[in-house]
């Protein structure tokens, strides 16, 4: 009776042979086609490390200073510069400093690829329901699929380091920001894109003068949420060699350093904020012409 | 600018859905509206329309909500594409030209006042109504001063800066109009332009584009719901009902003799004192004697009773435009006609 207790499975040797067989497979083309993929990649190498350089290297009154500036430019509220300038001060009062510059330039990095890989995905998507029968279930497995697992492949190819963790980041922050351009300029107007269309707009002209502009609180929710879900992975890109306020927390975990997580956790909650209000602002001030009436 | 084109609109047919062309022999074969709904789950937009729009004159397309006027018009710049039929523009198809073509065809031959507007909501006044001159790629300062004019000549200066979210329904439709006319198209369609702008901002508008007809002469099509402003400004008339035109001609046609009840309700309100013309009702000359009073026949009919009654008139000369009689206009007749028994 044990057909019964036990779900019959596959042949225990069998499935041996295939999980080695996809294994070695794997194997052999990261052998081969490794170096290559790093090469492909070497640009990326070497702007993250110049951003981080600069970054870390700049004086830190100055790094104060165009962060207060950014703020300001993104903002127009002299609240929002003094709580981002303030949350910098108090990181780097507690030691800090070095590792958040490191990852405030991973999140940049991870968050510019992120749009420039999303955008042109996401209007894609938007152009043609086949396409977005066939993006949609690669999100969700991207979405849902453990970030381990996708570590694993990632590092085979590429090893430890910089890359390698931007590019699980990107993978881990892509998936909102593709769905969230689609739905932003699905939703767009019918009648303005007439309109657009009335006066001649050719695709190009339509998409950057009317579709992507009234598709922005959209994407711009987009950004911010990409942004936020790069932070969240800052803890496990630190596994795979990634410098920043995540390898500090990754220490406290395996030495039981309850403090220097906390710290180095609350550090990341901190310029997560900062980053949310920031780019919320930006975006709301985008948005001015929707302040009137009939709306 | 270039002259005038005509349009020719020929055996148009539009059933919405995603079967639409399966069902044009049906339509054809007499099926109605509402049974190719009910069966079929299709809605029938337009029936065999033909319509002649000549060139340089203003083609008013009339019928109640839901008839099919917007899906006429948009068929004309093809935002719209037909289940059958042909529009020819310069002896060219619309329904027929590749992308490039049509493009360009939109840019510089047509450009149109939308019922709802569209406009740019992110963009200003100013650069909603440069918006047609700027996708045909003209710079900024040449296209701001033509479309400074346009502004102007909506009554709209001064709010060039503004969104139109911060402007009122009547001037975000001014703003329309405004783009409409900076691209100096051939071509102007205007689906319902007037609809949202106030008596008095309303009657502005038809003078504008009155005169703009005097000026330079475009071939507009223009939807309205109201007579008046038909009977005012339109050179010919067109009643739509289910997606098929009922009756077209000019406004007396329209007013006189109505082709059926439908468009008897339409008219019976107006004032026909004012729309129709001694020519469309005299009679045969004979041998009555006016004394020598003559009027000239595009005279109104109001005109026409006041200058009776003033002269004591049992009847009266109509002259042509070359001042030779071709008719005669009793006051019997004349009362008759503009109390509607006639
Ligand atoms: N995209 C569409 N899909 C299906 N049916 C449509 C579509 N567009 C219009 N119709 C139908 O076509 C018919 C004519 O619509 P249309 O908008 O042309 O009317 P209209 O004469 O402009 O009315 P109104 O005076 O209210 O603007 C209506 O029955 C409408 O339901
Ligand atoms: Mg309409």
């Amino acid at each position: 009776m044990t057909w019964l207790t036990e779900f019959p499975q596959i042949d225990n040797g069998m499935l041996r042979d295939l999980k080695r067989a996809i294994d070695d497979g794997f194997r052999n083309f990261s052998r081969s086609y490794g170096d290559a993929i790093e090469a492909v990649f070497d640009p990326l190498r070497h702007f993250l490390s110049w951003s981080e350089n600069l970054l870390t290297d700049t004086p830190w009154p100055i790094v104060l200073l165009v962060v207060g500036l950014l703020a300001w430019g993104a903002s127009r509220s002299f609240r929002i510069v003094f709580a981002c300038v303030g949350t910098l001060c108090l990181i780097g009062a507690f030691g800090m400093w070095e590792d958040t510059m490191k990852t405030i330039s991973m999140i940049l990095t991870s968050t510019l690829m992120a749009i420039a890989l999303g955008i042109p995905i996401g209007v894609l998507m938007s152009r043609s329901d086949r396409v977005q029968s066939f993006v949609s279930p690669i999100l969700d497995v991207m979405q849902t699929m453990p970030p381990f697992v996708y570590l694993i492949p990632v590092v085979m190819l590429l090893g430890i380091g910089k890359v390698p963790g931007l590019i699980a980041v990107v993978i881990y922050a892509l998936p909102p920001m593709i769905r969230l351009t689609n739905l932003g300029i699905r939703q767009v107007d019918g009648e303005v894109l007439e309109a657009a269309d009335a006066f001649g707009s050719s695709r190009w002209q339509r998409l950057v003068k009317a579709e992507l502009p009234l598709a922005m609180p959209t994407i711009m929710a987009g950004i911010n949420q990409t942004i936020m879900m790069a932070l969240a992975m800052v803890v496990i890109a630190s596994m795979i060699g990634v410098e920043g306020l995540g390898l500090p927390v990754l220490r406290a975990i395996s030495n039981q350093y309850f403090t220097l997580g906390l710290f180095n956790g609350l550090a990341i909650v901190g310029i997560a904020i900062l980053f949310d209000r920031v780019s919320q602002a930006f975006g709301h001030r985008l948005q001015k012409h929707r302040g009137g009436h009939n709306v | 600018m270039s002259d005038p084109i005509g349009i020719q609109i020929r055996n148009l047919y539009k059933i919405f859905g995603p079967r639409g062309g399966e069902f044009v022999s049906a339509v054809q074969g007499g099926m109605s509206k509402q049974e190719l709904n009910d069966k079929h789950r299709h809605v029938l937009g337009l029936r065999d329309i033909n319509l002649d729009i000549p060139a340089g004159r203003i083609q008013v397309i009339m019928g109640l909500s839901g008839s099919g006027k917007s899906t006429l018009i948009r068929h004309i710049n093809r935002l719209i594409d037909p289940t059958a039929g042909e529009i020819m523009i310069e002896g060219q198809d619309v329904v027929r030209m590749p992308p490039a073509a049509l493009r360009s065809f939109r840019r510089h031959k047509t450009a149109m006042v939308f019922q709802k507007f569209g406009l740019l909501p992110h963009r200003t006044v100013l650069n909603n109504v440069g918006y047609g001159l700027e996708v045909q790629g003209m710079d900024a300062a040449a296209r701001n001063e033509i479309a400074m004019r346009w502004i102007e000549r909506v009554g709209l200066r001064g709010f060039e800066t503004k969104y139109p979210s911060q402007l009122s329904g009547g001037m975000q439709q001014r703003v329309g109009l405004a783009r409409a006319l900076t691209n100096d198209a051939p071509i102007l369609l205007m689906d319902e332009a007037y609809s949202a702008l106030d008596p008095l901002i309303r009657y502005d508008m038809q003078t504008v584009l009155l005169d703009l007809q005097s000026e330079v002469r475009k071939t507009i099509v223009f939807i309205t719901h109201d007579l008046d402003e038909a009977l005012r400004i339109g050179d010919r008339i067109a009643l739509l009902r289910d997606g098929s035109i009922i009756q077209q001609g000019t406004g007396q046609d329209i007013v006189l003799r109505p082709a059926d009840d439908y468009v008897s309700n339409f008219v019976q309100h107006v004032d026909r004192g004012k729309v129709v013309q001694v020519g469309s009702i005299m009679e045969p000359m004979s041998a009555s004697n006016t004394n020598g009073h003559a009027i000239p026949e595009h005279t109104t009919l109001s005109e026409a009773l006041r200058q009776m009654l003033s002269s004591r008139l049992q009847v009266i000369d109509v002259n042509d435009m070359a001042n030779r009689p071709v008719g005669q206009l009793s006051l019997e007749r004349a009362i008759a006609v503009s109390a509607g028994a006639a």
